[in-house]
């Protein structure tokens, strides 16, 4: 069954289009993730999906309910972790939890099941108020505020943005967790890195979905094959490697350069020794796997080459 | 570092703490930067990096140690560091409601450039960015990847010594968030020193050093694949979870 499922969904808010005529079906228990950078139309998808906005054409349904017509249902049944945090700075952690489960109409004990992994992390700071917590715990607490009511579907805009490596790993390790209570979760983030850890991923640019798929087919369906380019002197590396017109890209990715060639053009040998001449030291070329990054950057450029 | 960045200290910080109460928000650091050096200042959120910055910029005072940027003492002569830097963060940057010449004029005049220098500097700079048909558009009407450009453009205007960049790239498409670290390059080509704090692991990578802070004191200083070699880690990110994961702090 699925969980939730969009149909030609588009929203302007002026001249600006966040959202262009969208499809999806997410399936139940799915992890599914939304992936884009500021501006893509992620949190306009969330905000018409939690019935917070009307789209202004198209359809779509959360749990089998209406995002108009049934628009109480949904608010009931889905727990939302919008990007701003959302809590009562003044309350305290208990009396954040309590709050929120008592306006569902249930009690922090009735499902303390589901969020005791992510609670028992915060227990000891249960009467210090919200407000004075780490940005690390205020995200655990809000995540506990979606879900004390158990919650059908989980969405969560942007949770893991501005924090830090390590945070954003513990914060994919409790998603994990709650995946296995049969939750939907909705998740975005303009972190790439972080598609892997999704069931199925939508890479989202210009209020559109370039691609809906798992994150191993997305990689599998990459076209060209990729090269990974190192030598002495990084920076000049790449701006010589830009000019190269036989090659389709070039991406800086830390310590190598990804490259991609065109047909046909130029062989790995002639690069080789084309950037010895050039008087490069240390030159490295190797095969490698695009990672999800190179893939939303080569379907982005097909779409622009495509519109030219 | 080399024998050239040594002769060339912009950024000389000895024994810095800045305690709030008894929390020790930076506890005793040091280190230095070198003139046209991209340095990657990292660390977990609630490590100190904002407070270290603050410091570093003369909005804040140390409790204790101290230092210099670009040759002015962070705690007697913050007004001058003022005047000698340029900062960009990814939250503030420039005015919406302002068109795009007019916060290049507030910027450049605030760091008090006269009027001529400022005009032409401005059309050699939109000329440079292809902007010269977004004169006078709206900041607010900008896509987010061009507000990025101008923002840090805006910040090395006034030609400053030192730019401190506060997570520049955050939720920034890929290909801009690459040309926005050439732009870095460019501006530490011209001898512009780049401090620059990110949670893109791959971006410190791009970094000639890079600090790493845990719990107020930075724990780990070298070059990207020094570190690398030091912690037996194939990757930054590996490098910053084995460091990070040990914080006390939460």
């Amino acid at each position: 069954m699925n969980s939730i499922k969009i149909d030609n969904l588009s929203k302007k808010y002026g001249n600006v289009v966040a959202l262009n005529g969208v499809h999806l079906e997410v399936s139940k228990g799915e992890l599914f993730g939304v992936i884009g950078a500021d501006g893509a139309g992620k949190t306009s998808l969330f905000r018409v999906l939690t019935t917070l906005v009307l789209a202004d054409s198209g359809s779509a349904t959360v749990d089998g309910f209406d995002v108009v017509k049934d628009y109480k249902a949904i608010r009931s049944s889905i727990g939302y972790m919008p990007g701003k945090f959302s809590l009562y700075q003044d309350m305290s952690v208990e009396e954040n939890l309590e709050f929120f489960a008592s306006i569902f109409g249930t009690t922090i004990m009735e499902n303390y099941a589901l969020i005791e992994p992510i609670y028992k992390q915060l227990e000891q700071f249960r009467n210090r108020r919200a407000g004075k917590l780490s940005g690390g715990m205020k995200q655990k607490l809000a995540l506990c505020c979606a879900l004390i009511h158990k919650p059908s579907v989980l969405f969560l805009d942007e949770p893991t943005t501005g924090v830090d490596p390590v945070s954003r790993k513990e914060f994919w390790e409790m998603l994990q967790l709650l995946k296995q209570q049969q939750i939907t979760i909705v998740v975005s983030t303009p972190y790439m890195d972080e598609a892997k850890l999704c069931d199925r991923i939508a890479l989202m640019k210009d209020g559109e979905f370039l691609k809906v798929d798992t994150p191993q087919n997305i990689i599998e369906q990459y076209q060209n094959t990729l090269w990974a380019v190192s030598a002495s002197s990084m920076p000049k590396l790449l701006k010589e490697l830009r000019q190269m017109p036989q090659l389709f890209s070039c991406y800086a990715f830390g310590n190598v350069h990804h490259i991609a060639l065109r047909d046909n053009q130029l062989s790995v040998e002639q690069l080789y020794s084309k950037l010895q001449s050039l008087g490069y030291e240390d030159v490295v070329i190797e095969p490698i796997v695009a990672n999800i990054e190179d893939c939303f950057m080569a379907l982005e450029k097909k779409l622009t080459t495509n519109i030219e | 570092m080399g024998k050239e960045l040594q002769k060339n200290i912009v950024i000389k910080i000895d024994n810095l703490s800045k305690h709030f109460g008894s929390f020790k928000a930076v506890d005793n650091i040091s280190f230095e930067v070198g003139r046209g050096e991209i340095f990657g200042f990292l660390g977990a959120n609630g490590a100190g990096k904002t407070t270290a910055m603050r410091v570093l910029c003369g909005l804040s005072l140390p409790t204790s140690g101290g230092g210099t940027v670009a040759g002015f003492d962070v705690a007697t002569q913050s007004e001058k560091i003022k005047a000698s830097i340029g900062y960009m963060s990814q939250k503030f940057s420039l005015y919406d409601d302002l068109k795009v010449w007019e916060n290049i004029r507030l910027f450049a005049g605030i760091y008090g450039m006269g009027s001529a220098d400022i005009q032409q500097k401005t059309s050699e700079l939109l000329r440079q960015l292809n902007f010269e048909s977004e004169r006078n558009t709206l900041v607010k009407s900008l896509p987010l990847g061009w507000k990025q450009k101008l923002a840090f453009s805006v910040a090395i205007f006034h030609n400053p010594q030192i730019v401190f960049l506060d997570e520049p790239t955050g939720g920034v498409d890929p290909v801009t968030r690459r040309q926005f670290w050439e732009m870095i390059y460019d501006a530490a080509e011209r001898g512009i020193t780049v401090f620059v704090t990110t949670h893109y692991m791959d971006e410190a990578e791009y970094c000639d050093r890079v600090s790493i802070m845990v719990d107020g004191r930075i724990e780990a200083l070298d070059s990207p694949s020094n570190l690398k070699q030091q912690f037996e880690a194939d990757t930054m990110d590996e490098v910053f979870q084995k460091l990070a994961r040990k914080a006390q702090r939460t």
